[in-house]
């Protein structure tokens, strides 16, 4: 019998959206990493990268030649095994949280129920590669990023959660489709603007962007968690991080900006999508923004903010969301 | 799909393998990282077993709360605290409470094995695929309630135990 194994349904559909998947990761952080590099310089009055091809558009791609061709140096007192791994650690959650990701109500790989959970739950995850990579480099400065990222994620996903949370009372549902077409009228932002606000400073700090960026502080921790690490693995680090970016972004606009809701755009066969995109990359524009405006702020400032602004008004705002919606 | 069948068979064993590798490393380990790092994998394990049973509530929550809050506290606690210098002494301390960790272990798990070997395993009958917030509050709060304020009461005392250390405050520690 000459058969050949038939191949199960979805397969391809699996193959596919991974190769996909991989390829956005990727676009994601080249759009990013160019934006941010040209957009700092802009802030510091200066060009920004300007040599490689129009207005350095090609810049990000000769760093990612030049850093697939560095040298991986694996410091001698290191946990060599976990050293290896940690990048990896870091960069595959992200991935993977791309799959609830609805771009428009028919583009999204997974429609889970439970969306909203999978993708912090993957984010948790992210914060676990920070502190082995911080740990197993044996290095002072990385072991400070690592006890600074921790203390300050685990600070401040709790008003995260609790912002998210306002969000859910009102949609009753954690399904990332269902809570888009909730705002088919009104978006949520506009009834929780306070948990809005709440979500995307405590979302910065979660991504550790300036002005929360003490665990990579360059100018004291030369780069904190991630120093010891060269050449691909350092860029593990990084896609990490603008693809955490994405999440945050794309979280906030699918739970507080309408998702993909938006006027049908001429000679565009996803509108949907295009608007999805744009506000996401409004987002991560603020994010640069303020990035690169305001300073970073002290250790103790950072905590006390959360702990005594962010999480009492964000479990006020729960509890008058649950009072609102009862009535 | 006969495919998929063996896919998640082997995807299950994995899962068990997972759980022993990460226990036996977090016994096994020499830095106390390294066993908060076993028990890390032990319990992303354990998070797959309950996506296999076809309960991704579960294992998300186990995602979250297991690794990403109990795992990295753990760490948090081991990176700020003194590293243990009189490895000796620990050892010695080790062989003298040998005794006290057998007899804790068997407390534990004879009864647990005498409930499993004892339990009558009825095959899942209705496998529930909703994880409506409607869904997941009503059976919290009517069918699991007795568990769900018993873990109230255990992060109760948690938070009363943290305060009541806190108190003695950063200075009286020297």
């Amino acid at each position: 019998m000459g058969t050949t194994i038939p191949l199960p349904p979805g397969l391809l559909r699996m193959v596919f959206t991974a190769v996909v998947v991989i390829a956005l990761v990727f676009l994601n952080s080249l759009i990013l990493g160019y934006v941010e590099r040209k957009l700092a310089g802009r802030f510091q009055l200066r060009p920004g990268p300007m040599e490689v091809g129009p207005h350095g558009i090609l810049q990000l791609m000769a760093d990612a030649v030049k850093l697939l061709g560095k040298q991986f140096i694996i410091p001698q007192a290191a946990n060599s095994p976990l050293f290896r791994l940690a990048p990896l650690l870091a960069f595959v959650p992200v991935g993977a949280a791309f799959i609830v990701v609805p771009l428009s109500q028919k583009l999204q790989v997974r429609d889970l129920d439970v969306g909203l959970i999978f993708i912090v739950a993957v984010m948790a995850l992210n914060m676990v590669a920070t502190l082995i990579a911080g740990w197993v480099s044996n290095n002072k400065y990385s072991l400070f990023g690592a006890v600074r990222s921790v203390a300050q994620s685990v600070a401040y996903e709790i008003p995260l959660l609790l912002s998210l949370v306002a969000v859910v009372l009102m949609t009753h549902t954690f399904n990332m489709q269902e809570i888009v077409l909730s705002q088919d009228h009104i978006w949520h932002v506009v009834q929780q603007p306070v948990a809005f606000l709440i979500y995307f400073i405590a979302g910065m700090a979660e991504t550790h962007r300036a002005p929360f960026d003490l665990p990579e502080a360059e100018s004291e921790l030369t780069a904190g968690f991630h120093t010891e690490f060269s050449g691909i693995r350092f860029s593990f680090f990084f896609l990490a991080e603008y693809t955490n970016m994405f999440f945050v972004g794309s979280i906030a606009v699918v739970l507080f900006l309408g998702g993909w809701h938006g006027p049908q755009l001429p000679f565009m066969d996803y509108s949907a999508a295009v608007w999805f995109l744009l506000k996401v990359y409004s987002l991560l524009l603020i994010m640069i923004w303020v990035r690169w405006t305001f300073p970073r702020v002290r250790f103790d400032q950072l905590l006390n903010f959360c702990w005594k602004y962010l999480t009492p008004i964000a479990l006020v705002n729960l509890l008058v969301t649950a009072v609102v919606v009862k009535l | 799909m006969i495919f998929y069948r063996y896919v998640a068979e082997i995807v299950f064993f994995l899962f068990i393998a997972a759980i022993f590798f990460g226990a036996v490393a977090s016994l096994r380990a020499r830095y106390l990282m390294n066993a908060v790092l076993g028990l890390a994998l032990a319990l992303a394990g354990v998070a797959g077993l309950f996506y296999h049973l076809g309960s991704p509530f579960l294992a998300l929550m186990q995602l979250l709360i297991g690794i990403g809050a109990i795992c990295v506290i753990l760490a948090f606690g081991i990176m700020t605290a003194p590293r243990p210098e009189q490895e000796a002494e620990m050892l010695g301390a080790v062989k003298r409470n040998k005794p006290l960790a057998v007899v804790a272990c068997l407390a534990v798990s004879i009864p647990l094995i005498l409930t499993i070997v004892g339990t009558q395993w009825p095959p899942a009958a209705v496998r529930v695929g909703d994880f409506s917030v409607k869904h997941l509050g009503e059976n919290l709060l009517h069918q699991f309630c007795l568990s769900f304020e018993l873990i109230s009461v255990v992060l109760l005392a948690a938070i009363l135990g943290a305060l009541a250390i806190a108190r003695i405050g950063r200075g009286d520690w020297e």
